[in-house]
């Protein structure tokens, strides 16, 4: 780390161009030793929380800190996540709930993203649309389930339907928040250098605003799981959040908390997989 | 000779908003200038006099409110690729390596995928380079994202090139051997440059003429010939025909300076 920080206070002159090798080769040696150890540590350090976590969940109720009968301890929730993935019926359920939160995700993706881009080339549209905008992404989507079951029945529709539009809003903001702000300069460098307005648009303004739209996205993944869990609760005859509480109605308390600790582990997937994507479209970033 | 470039009687008006109220503001009037092809010109004035502003109307980023650009002989009506720009803050994509910065300009008039590829980094090259085509620009040093901005500038094959404080920037020690490559590639390329710079000595070192001009409204007030004929291995700073028109160009812009301020007293 020092001497990281030493290489750069050092004065920056303006060798020739064989030293600027040298010296680079120099930075990038310096740059990947020392990066594994404190990535271990980190890796360490988060999954010792997560350990403490779950003895926690394993000895509380066992030496009777909490009711059994209620909170089973974690060996007994997975015994029940094993015994629905041997039957079957965790893939049926999982198969129900990710098919409609990647249907509706990328209806959502494949509507927002274009017309946030729309939007976002006119400043007068942007300023014009921003309040109404604000207030759909504000209303919970929750609160809209019932609207949507009445116009489009209990079906994979409504479920899908109401994903869609919880995921739409923050994209849709985002891209238009990240096609508006991109640097004049580099769009007036493009300019200048004969690029067209479309490929100003392809070659400039998109890419420049991948960031932006990405913490968009990264809030409709949460989101999709989110509201469709709700909705599958509601009415549903497939789907994690039917397995929940279609198992606490039959008292089936370790297959409930199984359920549970899928949808946990989905969020965390659909987040992973994204922050995977945002990465590799980003790799340009400087890694501070 | 043919003129590479032809302003006649241009003016430019900007709408801007004074107290509340929009109102015209003339940024340059009566701008006559001629650059002959291949000629270093080198323009200097007051911070605000309209230079970039007279670079983005040749550059056809915006156009004039009155009067012609010509560019050998053809109204200027857009910005092309006969024409590039070089600006202060190097103006790089972030997300592309050097090589596909450079390429920028080429795909914009459709140059096949392969051959973008060997211009890029023959252009990498003749700024200095070599072995950097595949850097991201935060893994480039001030001086030498400037490098890649001229290749870029330069790979397009344009008749002017026009720069905008280029070097400014940069560091004492990184901006003289920024002179002198671009010194280099325009001996070897024979491009027509027009350079703005605040620099008197960058502008006398560079431009085989220099351009002074005045603000409000800008416009082009002198024009000096600098006809030094530099002695190989010596320092034409040191030559004290250099150190004359250094001075011939610093009271160029001293009497601008003397003239905004009697005109301030009488205000
Ligand atoms: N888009 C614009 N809208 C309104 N006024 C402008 C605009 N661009 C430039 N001006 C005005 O025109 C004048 C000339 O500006 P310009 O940027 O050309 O100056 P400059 O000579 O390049 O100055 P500097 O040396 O500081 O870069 C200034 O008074 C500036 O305020
Ligand atoms: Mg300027």
């Amino acid at each position: 780390m020092s001497s990281s920080t030493l290489e750069k206070a050092a004065p920056t002159l303006d060798p020739a161009p064989e030293d600027y090798r040298r010296r680079a080769g120099l930075t990038v040696d310096e740059v990947q030793t020392p990066r594994f150890l404190p990535a271990l540590g980190r890796v360490l350090r988060g999954s010792a929380a997560i350990l403490a976590f779950a003895a926690l969940w394993e000895v509380a109720p066992r030496i009777g800190l909490v009711d059994a009968v209620f909170l089973p301890p974690l060996s007994t929730s997975l015994g029940a996540l094993a015994d629905l993935v041997s039957s079957g019926q965790l893939t049926e359920h999982l198969q129900a709930s990710l098919t409609r939160a990647l249907v509706g995700l990328s209806i959502a993706l494949a509507t927002a993203i274009p017309l946030g881009a729309l939007i976002g080339r006119s400043a007068s549209v942007a300023r014009f649309l921003n309040p109404v905008l604000e207030l759909f992404r504000n209303t919970a989507a929750l609160a809209l389930l019932p609207v949507f079951v009445l116009i489009l029945g209990i079906g994979e529709t409504s479920k899908i339907a109401l994903v869609v539009y919880a995921c739409f809003f923050p994209v849709l903001l985002s891209t238009i928040t990240g096609v508006r702000t991109v640097d004049p300069l580099l769009l007036k460098s493009a300019r200048s250098l004969g690029l067209r307005p479309l490929q100003l648009f392809t070659k400039v303004t998109l890419p420049a605003a991948v960031p932006t739209i990405f913490t968009g996205v990264r809030m409709a993944g949460a989101a999709s799981i989110l509201v469709l869990v709700a909705a599958e609760m509601v009415g549903a005859r497939a789907g994690l959040g039917y397995l929940v509480t279609a198992a606490q109605q039959n008292f089936q308390i370790p297959a409930m908390y199984a359920g549970i600790i899928t949808i946990a582990l989905v969020g965390l997937a659909i987040n992973a997989v994204l922050l995977l994507a945002e990465r590799r479209l980003s790799r340009w970033r400087p890694t501070s | 000779m043919t003129a590479a470039l032809d302003l006649e009687a241009v003016r430019k008006d900007f709408v801007v908003r004074d107290n509340g109220r929009s109102a015209r503001f003339t940024a340059v009037q009566d701008l006559d200038l001629s650059v002959p092809d291949g000629q270093f010109l080198a323009v200097v004035g007051p911070s605000g006099c309209g230079k970039s502003t007279l670079l983005d109307l040749v550059a056809g980023l915006t156009t004039p409110t009155s009067g012609r650009i010509l560019l050998h002989g053809e109204p200027v009506t857009g910005p092309a690729t006969d024409r590039a720009v070089v600006f202060q803050q190097y103006a790089l994509l972030p997300w592309r390596t050097a090589r596909k910065n450079v390429e920028l300009g080429l795909e914009s008039v459709g140059v096949p995928r392969k051959q973008r590829a060997r211009l890029a980094d023959e252009h990498l090259d003749l700024v200095g380079l070599t072995g950097f085509a595949d850097r991201y620009p935060h893994e480039l040093s001030g001086g030498m994202k400037q490098r890649v901005a001229i290749a870029r500038a330069l790979a397009v094959d344009p008749r002017v090139l026009l720069m905008d404080e280029p070097f400014a920037a940069l560091d004492a020690q990184t901006r003289e051997s920024l002179q002198d490559e671009l010194l280099r590639i325009w001996r070897a390329t024979g491009k027509t440059v027009v350079f703005i710079t605040h620099g008197i000595d960058e502008a006398v070192y560079l431009g085989q003429r220099v351009a002074v001009m005045s603000p409000r409204p800008g416009r082009i007030s002198d024009l000096i010939d600098i006809d030094l004929d530099p002695v190989p291995g010596e320092d034409v700073r040191s030559d004290p025909a250099f150190g004359r028109l250094r001075h011939r160009v610093w009271s160029s812009l001293q009497q601008i300076e003397d003239r905004s301020e009697t005109e301030v007293a009488h205000v």
